[in-house]
């Protein structure tokens, strides 16, 4: 995010290199299929996904007053709550509540929401070390990266470029790409951090208003070392993440889990109520956008997401081309729909990294129409101005394209010739359209689209 | 106007129509035995099942022969150190095997309730290399609609429902246990005493 120059260049390196885009294409599509064993093993599934989509808009459409009780519950629990407007203010408030502490050392579980506010370099340039101690997360950290999947931060990397990061970062030998022995040594670099840190921090996935809990749902049990060892845990709240009641868990951890792995529950899950003895427990309730997003007649819908994953697993375009080049903290369809809040004209070309061909909104488990707001989107990004002549065209193109499945098809595999006479800025190539570098890099050697056909070819023999 | 303010007339402001809130049912009709399923969803997720044993200790023993230090929460474990004695969480650090009583069980997913009130300090679930979990198999709930409506949830300052032992898949998808949790999670099965 810092570095788009970066983007541009693993986006690049990433399209090119067949072992990477095939095997990010196998592991996510691997994903869904768990999910759909799940899914399908268990009779009442969509009436859960129908119940999870009422809860979801039922609490939306009285946010003010759940969260009021929310606040209410957890004060008269002896969490202290803050409450930040944005990014900077929920920085500076984790700053404060460190510094007057004397913290010098923070371990952290994944949290999308401070991915989102940046938090990282604030605290470090103020003199506090901040530790992901989610493998992946951590593996991101190390490289400079953000996070190119919800749930799998390092999906587009491989073994060899795990065991390259961390030869320079924790020392482990160059040439042994074992991930046993990776993920050992990531373990015993990590472990002392959890006894030293003064603080640990997590996110949350669903805080009930009923009880003013905060449920996390993780498998490494990082997160309740982060919680459980220091003194003091700070847990990071996106305010759309209330629930009303404590049973309403019993509907959504049904389904995340199952819809983001493939596996009936997480190996955690947590819920934290009030202090442990001797400690103090801190909520911060982050708006960042969400209340506008709230405003947005279409678009609220968003904010019922639960971030499982399920639909940038589904995503044709999201599998061919990873995360990364997207350009912004959520990836895939989601992505696709929430970054446009945020800054429509950075993220304009987002709504056109899809094929519309609804797979998205048959997997979210909280029945967000995810394929009709990217269509939305379109428009709104046209009206605004936002498309340049030239994109103005191949979009035109693609919109006539991938709006229809038979012509998408049909072009997908039966014409390749017509290939060479894509304009460059076409979707299928995100080096130019997704980048949010304005300037056009380099064409590689063999664009995306090239690569697809002639594999495309190949599996047709 | 502060933040918080500011963000709730906001919200009010803003807020879509009013939809109601559905009821949400149990789900436990014709549901499966629940010893059997919590058994192979357990193992599904990585736990090792060992059944109704003769002797505890020794067989907390046989399974760890390394074990230098045992930090145990139940009566029924003497270990090498006891739980009552650890005010530090970080004292922790060091021990091999850590053993704790659930308060239950779920079939569906094959997890144990842990609170404070098992625990006594709850990063005994997760400092130590093992962890073995005393399991009444009397008490194990259908599914997660009928575990969240226990009074356990209401009570704990901290609750977790754990379902196997620390595991990832973020290196090029292999699984691994022990990321940073606990390396392996046993279950016995012993009545509450
Ligand atoms: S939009 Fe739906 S499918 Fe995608 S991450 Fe959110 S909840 Fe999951």
């Amino acid at each position: 995010m810092s570095k788009p120059v970066d983007h541009v260049n693993i986006a690049r390196k990433f399209i090119a290199d067949e072992d990477h885009i095939q095997f990010h294409d196998k592991r996510l599509w691997s994903m869904r299929e768990l999910r759909d064993k799940q899914a399908h093993g268990i009779p009442e599934w969509e009436d859960l996904r129908a119940l999870a989509s009422q809860i979801k808009e039922h609490t939306l459409s009285n946010l003010a007053g759940y969260l009021e009780e929310f606040e209410r519950k957890a004060k008269a629990n002896g969490v202290i709550v803050h409450w930040a407007a944005d990014a900077a203010e929920h920085n500076r408030i984790v700053h404060e509540i460190l510094s007057s502490r004397g913290v010098d050392l923070l371990v952290k579980s994944k949290s999308m929401l401070t991915e989102e506010c940046d938090m990282r370099p604030y605290l470090e340039e103020r003199g506090i070390e901040v530790v992901e101690t989610d493998l992946g997360e951590r593996i991101q950290q190390f490289d400079n990266e953000p996070p190119s999947h919800i749930v799998v931060p390092p999906i587009h990397k491989l073994a060899r470029d795990v065991a390259e990061v961390f030869a320079d970062h924790i020392g482990t030998d160059r040439n042994n790409a074992d991930p046993h022995y990776l993920a050992e040594s990531m373990r015993q670099a990590t472990r002392p951090k959890f006894i030293r840190a003064g603080a640990g921090m997590t996110g949350c996935n669903f805080a009930v208003a009923e009880t003013g809990t905060v449920t996390v749902c993780t498998n490494e049990g990082n997160c309740d070392l982060s919680a459980n060892v220091p003194p003091l845990h700070i847990a990071s709240i996106g305010i759309e993440k209330l629930i009303p009641r404590m049973s309403d868990l019993g509907v959504f951890i049904r389904l995340l889990s199952r819809s983001a792995l493939g596996s009936p529950i997480t190996q955690y899950t947590s819920h934290f109520s009030r202090p442990r003895e001797g400690s103090e427990l801190h909520y911060i309730l982050v708006d960042n956008g969400r209340s506008k997003r709230l405003a947005m007649e279409d678009f609220w819908y968003s904010l019922k997401c639960i971030r499982c994953g399920a639909c940038m697993n589904t995503c044709p375009v999201y599998r061919r081309s990873g995360g990364l080049s997207y350009g912004g903290v959520y990836a895939g369809p989601i992505g696709a729909i929430i970054n446009p809040t945020f800054d429509l004209k950075k993220y304009s070309a987002l709504p056109f990294a899809s094929t519309l061909n609804g797979s998205c909104s048959n997997v979210c488990p909280v029945k967000i129409n995810i394929h009709e707001q990217i269509y939305k989107w379109r428009q709104i990004v046209a009206e605004a101005g936002y498309l340049s002549f030239s994109k103005k065209m191949s979009m035109r193109f693609a919109g006539k394209l991938l709006g229809d499945p038979k012509r998408y098809r049909k072009w997908m595999g039966g014409a390749p010739q017509l290939l060479a006479k894509l304009p460059r800025a076409f979707l299928y190539n995100p080096m130019n359209a997704w980048g949010k570098q304005r300037e056009m890099p380099e064409a590689p050697k063999q664009s995306f689209h090239e690569w697809y056909a002639e594999n495309r070819k190949k599996e047709n023999k | 106007m502060n933040s918080r303010d500011s963000i709730l007339a906001a919200l009010r402001e803003h807020a879509p129509a009013a939809k109601a809130l559905p009821d949400v049912p149990m789900f436990d009709v014709g549901l499966p035995e629940t010893l059997p399923q919590f058994i192979a969803t357990f193992e599904r997720m990585g736990g090792k099942w060992a059944g109704t044993v003769a002797d505890i200790e020794a067989e907390i023993r046989a399974r760890f022969p390394d074990a230098r230090v045992v930090c145990s929460a139940v009566p029924e474990v003497a270990g090498t150190r006891r739980i009552e004695d650890v005010s530090d969480p970080r004292t922790l650090e060091d021990v091999d095997v850590g053993v704790v009583r659930a308060a239950f069980g779920v079939a569906e997913t094959g997890s144990l309730f842990l609170s404070e009130a098992e625990y006594r300090v709850n990063a005994l679930g997760y400092l130590p290399q093992h962890l073995v979990v005393l399991l009444d198999t009397a008490d194990i709930e259908p599914n997660l609609h009928r575990a969240y409506q226990r009074r356990e949830f209401h009570e704990a300052r901290y609750a977790v429902l754990m379902s196997g032992p620390s595991a990832t898949a973020d290196i090029e998808g292999v699984l691994i246990r022990g990321a940073q949790g606990v390396r392996s999670l046993t279950v016995i099965a012993a009545p509450k005493v």
